[in-house]
C-alpha cells in the first residue's frame, strides 16, 4: 500500500502520518497517548525541547506502563512546564537544582526499590533524569558521570540546544565551533564560538561502559521513540542525547525546527547512533547528503557564514567537520563502525580540520 | 544496651535503628567513620532495605538524599567543613522543598587555610539554610538526638542537621547507652512520607514560585520552623520517657541557680565546662553552664528563661561573623531585650584549639573581674603568632592575653590617619 503513493514523507518515518499502517505510527499519533507533558506549558513557538521531551516521555510511559518518575535540572523545561500554581506534567516530577538531577535520580531510583521490595512488590517504578546541554555537560556534569559510573538505573536525557537558551543563548561545552551565542559574539577576527574547545558528551557515556547510549533528533521522531523504548528495556544508567533546535537561540524560523534538525541529520553535522557497553550498535545513515550550508544559512547563529562578507574557510572547516563525521561513523554506506569514532573536537584541536 | 565504643560507631548505630532507607556520603574526615559503619551495616544485611551509596561528591550526597527523600525514604547522610559547602545549594533547597531529610555534620573548620579541626564555623555558615540545627554536647547527647532527629524532621516537614563536634566527639571511645530497636520502633514509627512521588497519585515537586507567591511561601517555611520548638520539646519528652536517657531537649541548664555568672556554650565544650564549674563552686564561685542546643530555630523565649536576672553571660563562641561580631551574640541579645544583662561573647577554640578547664574558669574570672570590657573578646590568643606578623609588617604589637575587639580597632589608627 505505501509503495503505490508517491510522497516522499509516506516513504519516511513522518509520525503522525495517518497514511502509515498503524503499526508504524508513532505514541503520539494514537489517540489514546499518554499526553504526559500536556498543552497550555509556556514553551515558545517551535520548541524543540517541549517537542522532544514530549515524545520522549511518551514513549517511555508505555514502555513502563506508566511506572515512571522524572527528576528535571533547572532549565527552559523546567520552567515553562511548571510555573506555581501549574504544572503540565501527568507524572511523578521533581526539579530539585540545575546540576544534579543525575543524583536526584539516582536517589529516586535508590527510593523506587526500597519501597517495592518492603511492600513485597515486584513492580519497581522507573526513573528518568533530563536536562538540557547546560545542565547535562557542563554544571551537571559531575554527577552525570558519578550516575554512570555507579550504573544506577536511571535513563538521562539530555535535551541538547547547543547552549544555555534559558538564560538568553550563552556558550556551553555543547556549542559548536563558529556559533554566535550571547557569549561567543559574531566580532573580532574569528566570530563566534572558539574551535577547538566543547566535549563530546554521547562518547564520554560510552567511555564508561554503560548498558545504552544513543543520540537523537526530533527531525526522526520514530527513532527518538524506538531509542527511548529501547534504552528503557536495560537497567543501570543510560544516556539518550537529542538535538532539540531553539528557533529563539539559533534564529531560526519558529516553523523550521524539525527542518534544521532533519539538515543537522543529513549533512553529518549531528551523527544519530545507538551504543550498547561501549560499542557503537547502529547508525542512522543519511537519506538525502546535504551540505551543511544548507543547515547553516537557515540560522542567524550562523549568520557570518553566508552573504559577502563571509569567510569561505571556516565554512570549509565545518563541511569538513561533517564530512569526518560522515565518514568515521559511516553515515553514508552500510557499515556500522567498529571502532568508536575520534572526537570531532580532537580533529579540531589537531588542526587535521 | 552499653557499650564502651567510639562515637561515629554509636552514631551509625543510632542511625540504623531509625530505620533509614538510603544512606550516601563522601568521604571528609572527621565524618568518615560514622558512614564507613553505615556502609558495613548495609553490606552486612544488619541494617535491611536499605541502600548505602558511595557518590561522587558532597553535592551528590544531597542530591542523592533529595530524590531519595522524595521517593519516599528516610534518607540519612553526614559531612562537614568544605563538604557541607559543597553541598550548600542543595542543602537550601532540601528545605525548600519540605523534605525530612537527617544529616550530621562533624563541625570542623573551613578552609583556607585549610584545617580539619573542630570548632563551628561550617556548621554556622549554614545559618539561614531552612534547616534545624541541633548542637550536641555528649556522645549519649548525639546518639540520642539523632533519633530524635528523624522524628522531629518528619512532623516538622524540614530537614535537620545534628551538630557533634568533630574529632572531639566523633572519635572519642566513651561508654554509651544504645536504645533496644524495640524502643526505637516504639518511638518511631515505620515511615509515612507526607508526600512523595509517586505513579499512583503523580505530584510536581519544586516548581517555579514568582513574586506573586514566593514571599508568602517563606512565610509557610517560616511558620514550621517555629512549629519545631514545641515539637522539639515534646519529642524530646517522648524520648527521654522510652529511653530515660537525659538528652536532647532545646537547651539544658547546668549549676544555673543563682549562678553570678552564666556561660552559654554550645557541643562539646559544655562538658568541660561543667567541669570547671564544678571546680569553680569548690573556691566560692558560682557559674552556670546554660548548653545551647536547638540554634535552629533558636530559642530565644528559653533562652531569656535560662539567663533570668543573671547579669553577667558570657557566650563561648567557636566561629564569628568576619567584619561583624559573634553569631550567636546578636540572638542572645535580642532574647535579653529591655532587660540590661551585660552580655559578651569570648571567641575561643577556632580550628581545634583546644579549650581547656583552665580556658573556661579564665573566662568566668574574666567576667567576674569586670575584664571583658567589648562585645566581643578572643579569648585564647597567642598574640606571639600575630605580632610576628604584624611587627614586621606594621609596626604594631599587641598585648598577651584576651585580645578585645578594641584593641584590634586601635591597631587600625595609623590605617585611619
Amino acid at each position: 500500500m505505501l509503495d503505490a503513493i508517491k510522497f516522499y514523507q509516506t516513504g519516511s518515518n513522518t509520525v503522525g502520518n495517518r497514511l502509515l499502517n498503524p503499526s508504524m505510527r508513532a505514541v503520539q499519533a494514537s489517540s489514546d497517548r499518554p499526553n504526559t507533558l500536556i498543552s497550555g506549558h509556556r514553551a515558545c513557538q517551535g520548541c524543540g525541547e517541549a517537542l522532544g521531551a514530549r515524545y520522549a516521555i511518551d514513549a517511555a510511559m508505555r514502555a513502563t506502563g506508566g511506572q515512571l518518575m522524572i527528576a528535571n535540572a533547572t532549565g527552559c523545561l523546567e520552567v515553562f512546564s511548571t510555573p506555581y500554581p501549574e504544572s503540565a506534567w501527568r507524572l511523578p516530577w521533581i526539579h530539585s537544582l540545575f546540576g544534579n538531577a543525575a543524583a536526584v535520580g539516582a536517589g529516586l531510583a535508590v527510593a523506587a526499590r526500597v519501597r517495592a521490595k518492603k511492600a513485597g512488590n515486584a513492580n519497581v517504578p522507573r526513573v528518568i533524569a533530563q536536562g538540557g546541554d547546560g545542565g547535562t555537560t557542563d554544571i551537571g556534569f559531575g554527577p552525570l558521570s558519578g550516575m554512570f559510573e555507579r550504573n544506577d538505573d536511571v535513563l538521562y536525557i539530555c535535551y541538547d540546544n547547543q547552549a544555555y537558551m534559558n538564560t538568553g543563548v550563552q556558550r556551553s561545552s555543547a556549542t559548536p565551533p563558529a556559533a554566535r551565542t550571547a557569549t561567543t559574539q559574531l566580532v573580532g577576527a574569528e566570530p563566534g564560538n572558539d574551535w577547538g574547545k566543547g566535549k563530546n558528551v554521547p562518547l564520554i557515556a560510552m567511555a564508561h561502559g554503560i548498558p545504552y547510549v544513543a543520540t537523537a533528533s526530533v527531525a526522526d521522531l520514530k527513532d527518538l521513540e524506538y531509542k527511548v523504548e529501547k534504552a528503557m528495556s536495560f537497567h543501570g544508567a543510560r544516556y539518550i542525547q537529542i538535538l532539540v533546535p531553539c528557533p529563539l537561540g539559533w534564529g531560526c524560523a519558529s516553523g523550521s525546527t524539525v527542518t534544521v534538525a532533519r539538515l543537522a541529520m543529513e549533512s553529518g553535522f549531528y551523527p544519530i547512533f545507538e551504543a550498547e557497553y561501549g560499542k557503537i550498535t547502529s547508525v542512522r545513515k543519511i537519506r538525502q547528503k546535504q551540505p551543511v550550508l544548507n543547515f547553516l544559512k537557515l540560522q542567524r547563529r550562523y549568520a557570518h557564514l553566508t552573504g559577502k562578507k563571509a569567510d569561505p574557510k571556516v565554512l570549509a572547516r565545518i563541511q569538513a567537520m561533517c564530512d569526518d563525521n560522515i565518514k568515521s561513523f559511516d553515515l553514508l554506506g552500510d557499515e556500522i563502525p567498529e571502532t568508536v569514532p575520534v572526537a570531532v573536537q580532537a580533529l579540531e584541536r589537531s588542526h587535521q580540520i | 544496651m552499653l557499650k564502651q565504643i567510639e562515637g561515629s560507631l554509636g552514631i551509625a548505630e543510632a542511625v540504623a535503628l531509625c530505620r533509614p532507607g538510603a544512606i550516601c556520603a563522601y568521604p571528609i574526615s572527621p565524618q568518615t567513620h560514622i558512614v564507613e559503619n553505615l556502609g558495613k551495616m548495609v553490606k552486612t544485611g544488619q541494617l535491611q532495605d536499605c541502600e548505602f551509596l558511595n557518590v561522587e561528591s558532597e553535592f551528590s550526597a544531597m542530591s542523592v538524599s533529595i530524590g531519595a527523600s522524595a521517593g519516599g525514604v528516610r534518607a540519612y547522610t553526614a559531612t562537614a567543613s568544605q563538604g557541607l559547602l559543597f553541598m550548600t545549594e542543595g542543602i537550601y533547597n532540601a528545605a525548600g522543598l519540605g523534605l525530612p531529610i537527617v544529616m550530621t555534620v562533624a563541625s570542623r573548620a573551613i578552609g583556607a587555610p585549610i584545617n580539619i579541626w573542630n570548632d563551628h564555623s561550617d556548621s554556622l555558615s549554614q545559618r539561614d539554610s531552612g534547616w534545624l540545627q541541633l548542637f550536641c554536647e555528649s556522645n549519649q547527647d548525639a546518639l540520642d538526638t539523632h533519633i530524635m532527629a528523624f522524628k522531629i524532621a518528619e512532623e516538622v516537614g524540614l530537614p535537620v542537621m545534628v551538630c557533634m563536634d568533630g574529632f572531639v566527639l566523633t572519635h572519642a571511645f566513651e561508654r554509651l547507652d544504645l536504645p533496644s530497636q524495640e524502643q526505637v520502633d516504639q518511638f518511631l514509627p515505620a515511615y509515612e512520607p507526607r508526600e512523595f512521588l509517586d505513579p499512583k497519585e503523580p505530584i510536581s515537586m519544586g516548581a517555579m514560585v514568582g513574586p506573586e507567591a514566593f514571599t508568602e511561601l517563606r512565610i509557610l517555611q517560616q511558620r514550621k520552623m517555629l512549629k519545631a520548638i514545641p515539637i522539639i520539646e515534646r519529642v524530646t519528652k517522648e524520648y527521654r520517657e522510652i529511653t530515660g536517657h537525659h538528652s536532647g531537649g532545646l537547651l539544658d541548664c547546668y549549676n544555673c541557680e543563682n549562678a553570678d555568672v552564666k556561660l552559654i556554650i554550645m557541643g562539646s565544650t559544655v562538658g568541660t565546662a561543667k567541669d570547671a564549674v564544678d571546680e569553680l563552686k569548690a573556691q566560692g564561685i558560682n557559674a552556670g553552664v546554660i548548653s545551647l542546643k536547638a540554634f535552629r530555630p533558636f530559642p530565644y523565649d528559653e533562652i531569656r528563661a535560662a539567663i533570668g536576672d543573671t547579669k553577667n553571660v558570657v557566650i563561648v563562641e567557636r566561629s564569628f561573623s568576619y567584619g561583624a561580631r559573634g553569631i550567636l551574640h546578636p540572638e542572645v541579645s535580642r532574647a535579653m531585650r529591655g532587660k540590661d544583662t551585660n552580655i559578651y561573647t569570648a571567641v575561643c577554640g577556632l580550628g581545634g584549639r583546644a579549650i581547656l578547664g583552665t580556658t573556661i574558669k579564665g573566662i568566668v574570672k574574666h567576667c567576674l573581674d569586670g575584664k571583658f570590657c567589648d562585645e566581643l573578646t578572643w579569648f585564647d590568643v597567642d598574640s606571639k603568632v600575630i605580632n610576628s606578623y604584624l611587627k614586621d609588617a606594621e609596626g604594631i604589637t599587641l598585648p598577651e592575653g584576651p585580645l578585645p575587639e578594641s584593641v584590634l580597632l586601635d591597631t587600625l589608627q595609623k590605617v585611619r590617619a
